[in-house]
């Protein structure tokens, strides 16, 4: 009898995340963004594309690091051919910093906007327009109800919503999938050499509907999010107290 | 082809008519307006108080003080008359789209198929100069197949109004030359040699009249009679794409405008459509009770004919349309179009759109009517080492990168609008600081790697070139500064951050 239970409950659940929007992996499906380990962390172990993501960013420094996780996203999502949108009020990204991450820079649309109800509405817009790859947008403040109308409008256009906040004091409760903070790590070369290694973050996942929040260490390398070997990072600290 | 019909209107007293609505006290006195001419001061309009006691225009202003006593003498205005029939003229569009000023005090209508919509052409002509003399205009109209022949029989004609089709030559004949529109000269000419009306010398043969009277009269005469076409200068040039909507109730509210939209861009859509051409500008304007128009326009990046996406351009614009007391007209216009790209059958819907896609035009549009399309940019590259000027912004959607994209160099993800100055301590030339202060923050510089030095463009802009280096911090945080101009000692060239890596 417990058994049978468990195996309703288990039903149950699975139902829930179709209802919300959570489709299980399929097996010649399953594609992954190439996160690796991290996504393990949401539902079904599948990255939730045709959701909205929300990232902090509160120093430019972790809107730098936000952008280049973006962009290592929107490598696989434009694979395609789509197209991206990128909203924003101040807008600082460097649109040639893309060619770097393999995005083709004139495939991303800047719209400039000069008030923050424009923006949310072009958001909004840009949302509900299917087939684009993905849409990102800087916001500083939203409310409940304004985030629930945002995912309405990807439940029935499956594009892929980003929300950089870089105000985390403003920080409501959304209808976002995942709330993520990138911070950007010290990196380290191959053998100790001298200059910059691989840009290496620190991806914490504060909150994920119906997933596993944690803390990962990610570097990207030749257009691969790669896992940072923690025995490994140690052995090289280790080196470093000897030598110092 | 269809039956031509033309309607002339005379405002007799135009400029005193408007002026004396303007000031009522003048309208017991007589007055005239004058302005100088070599010297003299002639009058070039008169009130009818003034006309009746035998003040005409073309006189000057002592002789008709001599007639009237306390005749007022008020100062032309230059272009006033043009000024007026023009807004007379816009007022007519509701009786007909095709319009014409008519210098110097009249106007024009082509009224071709118009005159049924209010119950016949007698019913028509008197709606028009009834409704303009209830606005306190002294206007007479005629109604002919010719421009020239309305003209007459307005000005000069005794008998009726509307003269039946076909029958012009009748009409004209009992006229004097000057109902044809002749220069003065001619009709001197004609007066002196005993011609006091058009029946005595249009019989005569066409060299003969050429010989003596030039080719004006025998123009005239055969635009009078519709042997030549005669084009008018319309106020409002017909675009060959637009749609008419006349309301019989005036239109007040949101969803009667909505209604109108949708059925003007119908109807111009399905002949779009049929035609293979698509909308980039499209004007509605819409004519108010009150007589003033009001307008809102929309543009699309792709030419575009589909009904819905059009609307929904229109739809952000509603709310600036002040109906006020009600909207009588719509028309919608079509100014730009373009042919529209036969969209292919998909065999394999797939997954994303690209730049080429319809639903992103539309997009586009939609933001581009709202909050402008200079809001919206897309980046190319150029081929520039100066980080500002690398890329250059698209003038279309559809624009292709002349180049490639450089991915040789490291870039920072954001740079900064302005490079920001900050110190720095930077013991050895050549090496990157050891430490930099940026908004009050100490940032102990742990790797490095540069420098990667950038010429100015030195045809564009004097200045020290850049030597950029690329920094991370204590805390793992990466920079990208730069040293304006070579290293020399104290008086080293000053530090900047431009930019922050991922």
């Amino acid at each position: 009898m417990p058994v049978a239970k468990k195996d309703i409950i288990s039903r149950l659940q699975k139902d829930i995340l179709l209802w919300q929007g959570f489709t299980p992996a399929m097996a010649g499906k399953a594609k992954g963004i190439g996160l690796g380990p991290l996504e393990a962390a949401f539902p079904n172990g599948v990255f939730p594309t045709g959701t909205i993501h929300e990232m902090i960013c509160p120093t430019p420094e972790h809107t730098a690091a936000t952008g280049g996780l973006i962009s290592g996203l929107l490598t696989r999502l434009m694979k395609q051919g789509g197209v991206c949108l990128w909203v924003s009020m101040h807008r600082q990204l460097f649109p040639a910093a893309l060619a770097g991450y393999d995005v083709e820079p004139h495939r991303v649309i800047f719209i400039d906007v000069q008030r923050e109800k424009d923006l949310l509405w072009a958001m909004e817009e840009a949302l509900k327009c299917e087939g684009l790859a993905a849409v990102i947008a800087e916001v500083r403040e939203i409310s409940f109800a304004q985030s629930r109308r945002l995912q309405l409008a990807v439940e029935n256009s499956k594009v892929t919503g980003f929300l950089l906040r870089n105000d985390p004091r403003k920080l409501g409760s959304t209808t976002c999938v995942a709330r993520w903070q990138i911070t950007p790590l010290p990196s380290q070369t191959h053998d100790d050499l001298p200059g910059i290694g691989f840009p290496r973050w620190q991806i914490d996942l504060l909150r994920v509907r119906n997933g596993n929040p944690g803390s990962w260490k990610l570097e990207w390398i030749d257009g691969n999010f790669i896992p940072v070997e923690e025995e490994k990072a140690a052995q090289i600290n280790l080196q470093e107290r000897i030598a110092g | 082809m269809m039956n031509k019909r033309f309607i002339s209107l005379w405002f007799r007293h135009l400029l005193t008519d408007w002026f004396t609505l303007r000031r009522p006290e003048f309208k017991a006195l007589p007055f005239v307006f004058a302005s100088p001419v070599r010297g003299r001061v002639m009058i070039t309009a008169t009130n009818e108080l003034a006309e009746a006691q035998g003040v005409t225009t073309g006189m000057t202003a002592a002789d008709a003080k001599a007639i009237i006593v306390d005749l007022q003498v008020i100062d032309d205005i230059p272009g006033q008359a043009d000024k007026l029939l023009k807004a007379l003229g816009e007022w007519c569009i509701r009786y007909s789209p095709l319009i014409a000023a008519d210098l110097p005090d009249g106007l024009l209508l082509d009224i071709s198929g118009c005159a049924h919509l209010w119950g016949g052409e007698r019913e028509y002509l008197k709606e028009i100069v009834t409704r303009l003399r209830s606005k306190g205009y002294d206007v007479r109209g005629a109604m002919a197949d010719t421009p020239g022949a309305a003209w007459a029989v307005a000005r000069f004609g005794k008998v009726k109004p509307i003269i039946p089709p076909g029958e012009q030559a009748d009409a004209l004949l009992p006229l004097p030359p000057p109902a044809l529109r002749l220069e003065p000269l001619v009709i001197e000419r004609l007066q002196k040699l005993g011609f006091y009306t058009i029946k005595t010398f249009m019989g005569m043969g066409r060299s003969v009249l050429r010989r003596r009277f030039g080719q004006e009269l025998l123009l005239r005469l055969d635009q009078a009679l519709g042997n030549v076409d005669e084009p008018l200068q319309l106020l409002h040039p017909i675009e060959p794409y637009s749609e008419r909507l006349p309301c019989l109730e005036p239109i007040r509210t949101a969803t009667g405008i909505e209604i109108a939209i949708k059925t003007l861009l119908e109807k111009l859509c399905h002949r779009l459509q049929g035609e293979g051409k698509g909308v980039r500008t499209a004007i509605l304007k819409c004519y108010r009770v009150d007589g003033h128009v009001i307008s809102a326009d929309i543009g699309t990046n792709r030419a575009s004919h589909h009904i819905d996406h059009l609307f929904k351009l229109f739809e952000l614009k509603i709310p600036t349309l002040e109906p006020a007391l009600g909207i009588e007209l719509f028309t919608l216009e079509a100014p730009k179009i373009d042919d529209v790209d036969p969209e292919q059958e998909v065999l394999w819907q797939s997954e994303s759109c690209g730049l080429d896609d319809t639903d992103l035009a539309e997009l586009l549009d939609r933001l581009a009517n709202k909050i402008g399309a200079g809001s919206i940019h897309r980046y190319l590259p150029q081929e520039r080492y100066w980080p500002e000027r690398s890329i250059k912004p698209a003038i279309s959607i559809n624009e292709k990168p002349q180049t490639s994209w450089r991915k040789d160099r490291p870039r920072p993800s954001i740079l900064l609008p302005r490079p920001q100055p900050i110190e720095v301590t930077s013991p050895i030339p050549d090496y990157p600081p050891m430490l930099f202060i940026y908004k009050n923050e100490t940032h102990h510089i742990k790797r490095s790697d540069g420098p990667e030095r950038i010429e100015r463009e030195w045809w564009l802009d004097e200045g020290e070139h850049r030597d950029y280096y690329q920094v991370e911090d204590q805390d793992g945080r990466r920079y990208w500064l730069f040293r304006s101009g070579h290293y020399a000692g104290s008086q080293s060239g000053q530090w900047f951050i431009h930019g922050f890596f991922a």
